[in-house]
């Protein structure tokens, strides 16, 4: 996070702005010219994006893992169970949880932008959105999670979703062996964003900081 | 597209190839495939409508759609099982 609590430079700090910074800042104060938006209601945005992060979905799935009943509803009504656990996930796109079994595992992409379920977990990585991720991602996604370190059993039947409209995904992992025990926070710290959206599995402490 | 159009879980549908360009959310890769509605997500605004400013257009039902993978992908490396779900609005299918 930069200095000024958001992901791009100011003018006078000292760095130098990219042509994509200087076009987003040109249409941003063209849009508040024009009276389409206001500069609260453009940092209101930015303070709504910086709230959310991958330790949300961490948080759903470590409570999941744990409450059976829970796992039901976070599958079912995604937004629902958010809201239990004190987030805020309301807004016009709909969640489907998809949950990895031994038979199954899941992975997620959006091929024409960048869709990724926000409102729970913040902004998405920057190879989310990258045209090689976009592009690979359906086509050999066995590939794809072999480069990040995840290889899926050959009798596991690999799932791809691609979120091309009105609705976001999340992977709800495998709790990994090993773990019996332990506490929800524990577990939450087991699960990263990458298996949140699939390219890689949570593991087991021991292997974890191995 | 005043076309009448509804299917059900389970049900065979093909992806059409409409001459459509612009802000349109059915990848070319599956179009003209064939595959299973998985499900149902309901009634949603059309994007194509939306993206240019129409917002009193007819809502769309909106399918998540499941292909084999090697139905997709010529020489797909993986298990034969391996498929690809994705949403497309109803006017881009038709039954098969």
């Amino acid at each position: 996070m930069s200095e000024n609590g958001h992901d791009h430079p100011h003018p006078g700090t000292g760095r130098t702005a990219t042509p994509s910074t200087l076009r987003v800042r040109a249409m941003e104060k063209l849009l508040v010219e024009k009276g389409v938006l206001t500069e609260a209601e453009i940092q209101d945005r930015i303070s709504y994006m910086d709230s959310r992060s991958p330790a949300n979905g961490a948080k759903l799935v470590a409570k999941a893992w744990t409450d059976e009943a829970f796992k039901n509803r976070l599958l079912e009504d995604t937004k629902s169970a958010t809201f239990e656990l004190g987030m805020d996930a309301s807004g016009p796109v709909e969640f489907i949880v998809v949950e990895n079994t031994p038979e199954v595992h899941n992975l997620i992409v959006c091929t024409l932008c960048s869709c990724y379920p926000r409102a729970i977990l913040g902004r998405p990585p920057d190879w989310y959105k990258s045209f090689e991720y976009r592009s690979r991602a359906v086509k050999e996604p066995r590939a794809v999670m072999r480069e990040f370190g995840y290889e899926p059993p050959e009798n596991v039947e690999v799932r791809v979703h691609d979120s091309t409209a009105d609705i976001r995904y999340m992977v709800l992992p495998m709790r990994p062996e090993g773990t019996r025990g332990m506490g929800e926070e524990g577990l939450a710290e087991l699960v990263s964003r990458d298996s949140l959206v699939g390219v890689s599995v949570p593991e087991a402490p021991s292997h974890f900081n191995a | 597209m005043g076309r009448e159009v509804s299917f059900s879980d389970g049900e065979t549908v093909r992806v059409l190839d409409l001459d459509k360009s612009g802000h349109v959310r059915a990848p070319r890769y599956v179009r003209g495939k064939t595959g299973t509605v998985s499900h149902l997500l309901g009634k949603f605004k059309n994007p194509e409508d939306l993206a240019y400013g129409k917002y009193d257009g007819p809502e769309k039902e909106l399918y998540r759609v499941a292909f084999r993978q090697s139905d997709l992908w010529q020489g797909y490396e993986g298990n034969l099982d391996d498929t690809l779900v994705i949403d497309i609005y109803e006017h881009w299918l038709e039954g098969a």
